[in-house]
């Protein structure tokens, strides 16, 4: 599967939680197929999805589920550390690991080749790490939400990319309809 | 005056209470002072642009945020400042040693000293400069100003300002 049937097969499961998805083509797919004031669209800043959506776990008690990229959490390795240290159960991080740049036109990453994200984020401390395969995300995805513990999940899929607009809402717009359902 | 202590009880007074921070020397003591205090939740961050991060997610989530971090981090968050924190319009004060300044002992932080206050007016940041210990009696009303007009806010403090670096 590829980033953007996994999206069309977790939306049902993420719809009602707050969740921060990751710049470029994962934030566009998750606005094309189901767009809530409960999605923060990141439009720039490469790396952060998970950070922003650690802040926002630590800050008040309802879910989070930041949607990362195997690229993003690369560029960004420092958040595991803070993640693992600080840990909150409210928080998921899902990191779709296509083993490639996927928006910038699938260069590959080194996590598509020796380095494996599960074993780094292990190594940084975090307690629960699953790594699953993008057909059995689902049933993970819901139970990490669920339960108390703070999940990474790694879903290892397939690379390539479909085409679709760019997000032309205004971020000032994003932000403010997201802290309305954050409070809600 | 203790300003370590002035500059956290003016955080806490303004409302703020997620902190992150990268260390420096001259911010040993206000880290610590932070760090003792249960009104500020203290969470350390590997790199400041991760920091602002978490600061930007905190202030989504309902709570004042704030970094504490060298000047030489202007150097690395500039992409975070403009596309997160500038971009969606979200407040940020920035605490920021500003080492390689007068009676800096290290000649490797004049090279980002001279090129911080260009950036950040470059960056149309706000900027104020403490010099003088008197002059954190203006840290109020900058976290105030932050908080009001939803901007980065940087507070440079210099050696001399911390009381400089003894015999070194
Ligand atoms: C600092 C910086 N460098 C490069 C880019 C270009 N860029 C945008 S998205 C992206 C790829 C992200 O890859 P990944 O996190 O794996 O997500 P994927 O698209 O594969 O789902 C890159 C390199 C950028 N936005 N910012
Ligand atoms: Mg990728």
């Amino acid at each position: 599967m590829i980033r953007s049937e996994i999206l069309k097969e977790i939306a049902p499961i993420i719809r009602d939680h707050l969740v921060v998805c990751n710049i470029g083509l994962p934030s566009q797919e998750l606005h094309m197929i189901d767009d809530q004031p409960t999605n923060f669209y990141m439009l720039g800043t490469m790396g952060l999805s998970s950070s922003i959506g650690f802040g926002l776990a630590l800050a008040q008690s309802k879910s989070v589920i930041s949607i990362d990229g195997d690229g993003s959490v690369l560029t960004n390795l420092g958040t595991l550390p803070t993640i693992a240290n600080n840990a909150t159960g409210n928080f998921t991080l899902l990191i779709i690991d296509n083993g490639s740049y996927g928006s910038t036109g699938d260069q590959p990453t080194y996590a598509g080749k020796k380095t494996s994200l599960t074993a780094v984020a292990r190594a940084c401390g975090c307690d629960t790490v699953i790594e699953v395969q993008d057909k059995d995300l689902g049933p993970v995805l819901q139970a990490a939400i669920d339960s108390d513990e703070m999940t990474i999940i790694v879903c290892k899929c397939d690379s390539g990319n479909i085409k679709l607009p760019v997000i032309t809402m205004d971020p000032v717009v994003i932000k403010h309809r997201f802290m309305e359902a954050v409070k809600a | 005056m203790n300003i370590d202590k002035k500059i956290t009880d003016d955080l806490v007074a303004n409302d703020v209470s997620f902190v992150t921070t990268v260390p420096c020397k001259q911010l040993a003591g206000v880290i610590e002072e932070i760090d003792q205090r249960s009104e500020i939740f203290h969470i350390p961050s590997n790199k400041e642009d991760e920091g602002m991060g978490l600061c930007a997610g905190a202030f989504m989530g309902g709570k004042r945020s704030a970094i504490i971090m060298q000047n030489t981090a202007i150097g690395v968050t500039i992409n975070t400042l403009a596309t997160l924190t500038q971009f969606y319009r979200m407040p940020l004060p920035m605490i920021i040693s500003y080492r390689g300044e007068l009676r800096e002992p290290v000649a490797c932080q004049v090279e980002m000293a001279v090129h911080t206050k260009a950036l950040l007016a470059q960056m149309h940041i706000p900027t104020y400069h403490f010099h003088w210990q008197d002059d954190v009696r203006e840290f109020d009303n900058i976290l105030k100003y932050t908080f009001m007009c939803n901007k980065p806010v940087a507070i440079l403090t210099d050696a001399n300002f911390w009381g400089g670096y003894g015999d070194q």
